[in-house]
């Protein structure tokens, strides 16, 4: 009996070894990874990215698409077919819609308006707090929400949590619904959930978001808003700006110009 | 194992019955291997309504499986004699209940294979990680208690005195695990259908009505197949836990009514309004919502008058009546009427496919069957000591 013991506490013993082991080791992957804007000397670097939408200019070439083509392009979003299980990172949301304002005496201009909605990198972001797995976690170094696709259970609680629609569930195999795959990016499979992550693959070549960059109008403006001299900080100084749903609390980083 | 041999012995009746349950279970099976293959776009879910039929019915059952408390907190707190008998009965039917919540997770999940993530990971800011602490530490507190009360009975001896602890910590755990699961709704910023502190209690008021209106079910049952008896007191006073805990979740209702449309906010009314009298044309679940307001309005005449509540035949309709009110009210209007409208304003109706309701009956089936067999030994037991 005492040399059962003996042993099995010696299996044991060796298996929480491993496991301690197998954490650091993992711990290390995730630090090289997290720290991936900084290892690169072109990568660019914010404290908090944010990005300010200036209504006016995007109305200025109706029907454009350029901005969520480009997206969906670059990151492999999949062409769903059937609304109901639409995959999408960046989209138009009537004003009433993304803003969640109703009226009886609509006003016309904001009546037509189109609104660019995508992932607002909340600074209290309510997916975040919400995930079993930390498979979506507020990224230290610069804020952006970043999504772990292989950690992902699915389990649609990070969607349910956000107040802005702003996360897709793959319903089905993602993989069917891709004309072309940029072999530069991954794909996903069913049965997790994905969103916007401020291209935190292109910033860490130094590129720009690739929906800023596609757009002709220079309507996204994308920079540092812990930054008092940057560019989006001084279109929040002069413009009148709204964010959607403040009243929450998640500190949405995304600003509009209406 | 552990008296399973006394669960293969069985009348002709007792097998079609499991057999039944395992054709219900095999054909279940099928459909969730092909949502496993496909996805659940085979579900009638969609990107407005990501949880519905399954996660519903876990919420129910994390309700039916907290009841158990109203048995065992009268027997071991307040030495209530009377439920001596059906304690055993109540403490099988929360490890059935358990299960069957452990399920309908799984058969949610998008990526089934990584749910161990949620212990690698342990993630003490989502409520979804204390849920799968609580429920799993109630189905090993559970099935401890049954397991050694029980065994002791066989033997003839008083159980271990280390058991009542256990069972005491069993008591408010029972009310942490559908707490908990109330907090996975109602601390969502988005969904103002959730938003409100009078969920958890709510959904403990509609647990204990709906549980125990289940376990008088299971005990009439019990009479009539097989040679046990648990006599008309236990069934009195349970129907009097129901009576009272179905005035409290109607009582916590007609609050969470008034709050909302004597406040007026729409974007609380809207939930409500599609519920009951449907929106911009969208009214798939005021059928069912107003079915299970009847049920509940005939169900509680029905338990506040003596006469009725104290005649058995009448009893059984109630207990039917009070369970089938609460499981539409929980089990399928409190999830999806959270979905619709979502927070952009868009109405997205719900309704569960043929392979979704398959594979759900399936996990019933499983419940079923592991009550099936839990009260088969337990009776076996009792009848070798008679």
């Amino acid at each position: 009996m005492s040399m059962d013991r003996k042993s099995f506490l010696k299996i044991t013993g060796c298996a929480v070894a491993g496991a301690i082991a197998g954490n650091k080791l993992a711990g290390i992957d995730v630090e090289a990874q997290d720290g991936s804007a900084a290892a690169y000397p072109d990568a660019k670097t914010a404290k908090r990215w944010g990005m300010v939408i200036d209504t006016r200019k995007c109305l200025k070439a109706e029907g454009c698409d350029k901005c969520m083509a480009a997206c969906h392009e670059v990151h492999n979003v999949p062409e769903v077919p059937t609304k109901e299980h639409e995959v999408k990172w960046i989209w138009k949301e009537s004003y009433e819609h993304a803003f969640a304002k109703e009226t009886e005496y609509p006003n016309e201009e904001l009546e037509q308006l189109d609104v660019l909605v995508f992932c607002n990198h909340c600074d209290e972001p309510p997916c975040v707090r919400v995930c079993p797995t930390q498979a979506t976690w507020k990224r230290d170094s610069d804020g952006i929400v970043m999504m772990d696709w292989h950690r992902c259970i699915g389990c649609r609680y990070c969607v349910a949590a956000c107040p802005y629609g702003s996360r897709s569930f793959n319903w089905s195999d993602p993989r069917a619904h891709l004309d072309e795959t940029n072999l530069n990016y991954p794909t996903r499979t069913k049965g997790v959930v994905e969103k916007c992550t401020f291209c935190d693959e292109r910033l860490a070549k130094g590129l720009m978001p690739a929906c800023v960059e596609a757009c002709p109008e220079g309507a996204m403006v994308f920079g540092d808003l812990s930054d008092p001299n940057s560019e989006v900080r001084q279109l929040i100084r002069e413009q009148r700006t709204e964010r959607r749903k403040p009243e929450l609390g998640t500190k949405p980083e995304v600003f509009y110009i209406l | 194992m552990f008296m399973f041999e006394k669960a293969v012995v069985g009348s002709r009746r007792y097998w079609l019955w499991i057999l039944g349950l395992f054709a219900v279970i095999g054909i279940g099976l099928m459909f969730y291997l092909r949502q496993f293959e496909e996805g659940l776009a085979i579900t009638g879910l969609s990107r407005d309504v990501t949880w519905g039929l399954y996660i519903a019915q876990f919420t129910f059952l994390v309700g039916v499986a907290a009841s158990a408390v109203m048995v065992v907190l009268p027997y071991y707190l307040h030495d209530f004699k009377v439920f001596g008998k059906i304690t055993i009965l109540g403490e099988f039917l929360a490890i059935s209940a358990v299960t069957m919540c452990m399920l309908f997770i799984f058969v949610d999940m998008g990526q089934p294979t990584r749910v161990m993530n949620v212990m690698l990971h342990p993630t003490p800011n989502s409520m979804m990680f204390w849920d799968s602490v609580s429920l799993f530490g109630y189905l090993i507190l559970n099935a401890t208690i049954a397991l050694v009360s029980l065994s002791a009975e066989r033997k003839g001896v008083a159980p271990p005195s280390w058991i009542k602890p256990v069972i005491i910590l069993s008591i408010p755990w029972a009310v942490s695990i559908h707490t908990v699961t109330a907090f996975l709704y109602n601390g969502l910023p988005g969904r103002s259908f959730w938003l409100t502190a009078i969920l958890a209690p709510r959904f403990l008021a509609s647990a204990f009505a709906a549980g125990p209106a289940l376990l008088i079910l299971l005990c009439l049952l019990l009479r009539k197949l097989t040679w046990f008896d648990v006599g008309r007191e236990p069934i009195r006073k349970l129907s009097l836990i129901v009576t009272y805990a179905m005035l409290v979740n109607v009582f916590f209702v007609l609050m969470e009514v008034f709050t909302v449309f004597y406040s007026g906010i729409p974007e609380h009314q809207h939930h409500f309004q599609y519920l009951f009298v449907g929106l911009e044309g969208h009214n798939a679940l005021v059928p069912w919502m107003w079915t299970s307001m009847a049920l509940a309005a005939v169900a509680l005449v029905l338990l506040l008058i003596p006469k009725f509540r104290l005649n058995e035949k009448i009893l059984a309709f109630t207990c039917g009546m009070v369970f089938l009110s609460l499981w539409i009210d929980k089990g399928l209007g409190l999830i999806v009427g959270g979905f619709v409208p979502s927070p952009l304003g868009e109405i997205t109706e719900y309704a569960p496919t043929i392979p979704e309701i398959g594979i759900a009956v399936a996990i019933w089936a499983i419940g079923c069957l592991m009550v099936t067999v839990f009260y088969k030994i337990a009776l076996s037991v009792r009848e070798g000591l008679a």
